[in-house]
């Protein structure tokens, strides 16, 4: 009996090809490194998720009358963080990059197999200090550390949650690096810059800002904790600082970490929406360089963060122009992903539901991203409900669709099994009901002037502060779904053929689940990315070429 | 790479001046050179990063163009935070 054949539980894989909790804990297989990384960032999802479910039962009444306004600022200070370092930053590359970058150009591992393993360490050893400083108090300057409070003022637990930022911030520098490395060193004869997929693109184009940002963030928190501990005048006008240059080099960081987040989800629907449309990408340079684009177009913007804050007008002005701009990039994937589908053969099965999704939150986050970044508008709206919804239209309906549709994209491939497709297009439908739900009521109430980050609020916004609590419980049941199901069905689930949605690229010419070095003979690339004129329906062994 | 910069009394070398010029940057922390001591302190510190970056990065003597696309990436990224930051403090009297 051929290989292929073989039933998934007696063919050998990377999942049965060693037992036991050391073959975990060393192992340097990037497959079984990116299954460590997606029980722990899953873990903190759940976390931050039951902090925001704290925040938003407080909102439920205008009175504070659920906790206290201090532990009300450590809730969201919490959520924050967690969602940001611990969820959010590494949720795509280091889980699904760190299963299908080697993969999907060929290559046996990444470059640096050890380093890869150091940074999930690295990343528990940071999600351990985290965990720490939130059970024995807490932060309360927000997630964004913003100086002098957080030098000069509080006296909750910066330095620790500060080094746990750093600490982590070195395993996604790791995470880019190997990156960087395995594309430019491993890829299989063939797999010229011109093919490589396009979720290869926008994590090289991720690990870009990850190696040149990270570190400036690090640094920042270093610089907070001296002016901290010896009253070193960095940030504090007293001691002859300025508090500006800390939200300089801040945004310098966070305002790209952004575009880390978001990146890879664009890569992600890329390969779903040419998949279930059977269609060549639409100007498949575009896209590539566009994920380039907004990695270097990204760091020019970060001082749109600061327009109220005190900085020159001037200044200002330019950050405002550099803000629109980064909008054409990422204006270019959007329209390119329309034109992909045009004519397309469509097929609604979950993975595109949550592309759907993506397209549509992503653009009504992005845009609402173009209010804020003109300057006349921003000053009505800063530190308002209108911003939360905004980057929450980005980082949750971005980057979680996108997140959730690869996820059910390659979960065949990851687990060998099947997901139950009826109950994976509900979860779809629940996620992106409960996010619109808690979401759109946000940009109403921020515009008509409630402020973010306070435990009270005016009466006249409680209608709509309910609806957002009660859409955030449809959008917890959804995103509790596929957790359910996917543990399911990696027991009860159909056996996943090697190539079930009959897509290009290379992990679907692999076994499902793949061995160890993933592929029997290095593969050799005679073919474009998304070549589906070529590849017939009813091949489901892995696209006939 | 150059002979000379894999020997391990090369590298003490590098490290003996590195140590150097941290003293000299606490030194010139104790003389008030009015508007000249940030120059003195920036420009000790950036000869002890070039120092860093060409020998014990191995920069220097490195022949693959992709080194120096990297090098050359680093720099233009501190030349962007420097620059878009200075047009912030250098306007914000005008206003």
């Amino acid at each position: 009996m051929a290989t292929a054949t073989l039933p998934v539980t007696e063919r050998e894989n990377y999942l049965n090809k060693e037992y036991g909790i050391r073959s975990w804990l060393f192992t340097i297989d990037h497959k079984r490194i990116a299954l460590l990384y997606l029980l722990s960032v899953t873990f903190f999802f759940f976390i931050g998720g039951l902090f925001a479910l704290l925040i938003r039962l407080e909102l439920l009444t205008p009175a504070g009358d659920l906790v206290q306004a201090d532990t009300y600022n450590k809730l969201f200070t919490m959520h924050g963080m967690v969602m940001v370092f611990f969820f959010l930053i590494p949720v795509v590359p280091a889980t699904l990059g760190n299963f299908l970058v080697p993969i999907m150009i060929g290559a046996k591992d990444l470059a640096f197999p050890r380093i890869n393993l150091m940074s999930w360490y690295l990343y528990v050893i940071g999600g351990i200090l985290i965990m720490h400083c939130m059970l024995t108090g807490g932060v309360d300057t927000g997630w964004t550390f913003y100086t002098p409070y957080s030098t000069a003022f509080t006296n909750t637990k910066i330095i620790e949650a500060g080094l746990a930022v750093f600490v982590a911030g070195f395993s996604s520098i790791f995470t880019g690096l190997n990156f960087i490395v395995t594309v430019h060193r491993m890829r299989a004869p063939g797999m010229t810059w011109g093919r490589l997929p396009l979720f290869i693109w926008a994590n090289y184009a991720t690990s870009i800002i990850m190696i040149l940002g990270t570190p400036v963030v690090a640094i920042t928190i270093i610089l907070v904790a001296a002016e901290r501990l010896f009253h070193l005048g960095i940030f504090d006008p007293k001691l002859g600082g300025d508090p500006l240059l800390f939200q300089h080099l801040f945004w310098f960081y966070s305002h790209p970490a952004v575009y880390i987040m978001i990146l890879p989800s664009m890569g992600i629907i890329s390969e779903i929406i040419t998949c279930f449309s059977r269609k060549r990408i639409f100007g498949y340079k575009f896209v590539a360089l566009s994920s380039v684009a907004i990695a270097v177009l990204g760091f020019l913007v970060w001082a749109h963060h600061m327009f109220v804050a005190g900085m020159s007008v001037y200044a200002a002005l330019i950050f405002s122009f550099l803000s629109y701009m980064v909008a054409v990039p990422s204006a270019i994937k959007v329209f390119n992903w329309t034109a992909t589908m045009y004519k397309g053969s469509i097929s609604y099965t979950t993975p595109m539901l949550y592309a759907f999704g993506f397209l549509g939150l992503f653009t009504i986050g992005g845009l609402t991203g173009l209010f804020l970044a003109s300057l006349g508008i921003d000053v009505h709206v800063t530190d308002t409900y209108f911003v939360v919804a905004h980057f929450h239209y980005i980082m949750v309906g971005g980057v979680l669709m996108g997140y959730l549709g690869g996820m059910h994209f390659w979960w065949p491939k990851i687990s060998g099994r099947m997901y139950p497709e009826g109950w994976g297009r509900l979860a779809a439908l629940i996620v992106f009901i409960g996010f619109n739900l808690t979401f759109f009521p946000q940009f109403i109430l921020g515009y008509v002037g409630m402020p973010r980050r306070y435990w009270q609020y005016s009466p006249e916004f409680q209608v709509l502060n309910v609806l957002s609590t009660a859409g955030s419980t449809i959008l917890g049941v959804g995103y509790l779904l596929p957790m359910i199901y996917f543990l399911w069905s990696m027991r009860y689930g159909k056996q996943a053929p090697d190539n079930p949605w009959n897509a290009a690229g290379l992990e679907w010419k692999t076994s499902s689940p793949p061995t160890t070095f993933n592929f029997d003979e290095t593969p050799v690339v005679d073919f474009e990315a998304y070549d589906y004129e070529n590849i017939k329906d009813t091949d489901d062994d892995g696209g006939a070429h | 790479m150059s002979e000379h910069s894999t020997s391990v009394g090369f590298y003490v070398m590098i490290f003996i001046i590195l140590l150097l010029l941290t003293a000299t940057t606490v030194g010139a922390a104790f003389i008030n050179l009015g508007p000249l001591n940030p120059v003195i302190a920036l420009g000790i510190a950036t000869t002890k990063a070039l120092l860093v970056v060409l020998f014990f990065m191995h920069v220097k003597g490195a022949s693959e163009k992709m080194i120096q696309v990297v090098i050359m990436m680093g720099i233009f990224f501190l030349l962007l935070l420097l620059g878009l930051a200075l047009a912030d403090y250098g306007t914000r009297l005008w206003s």
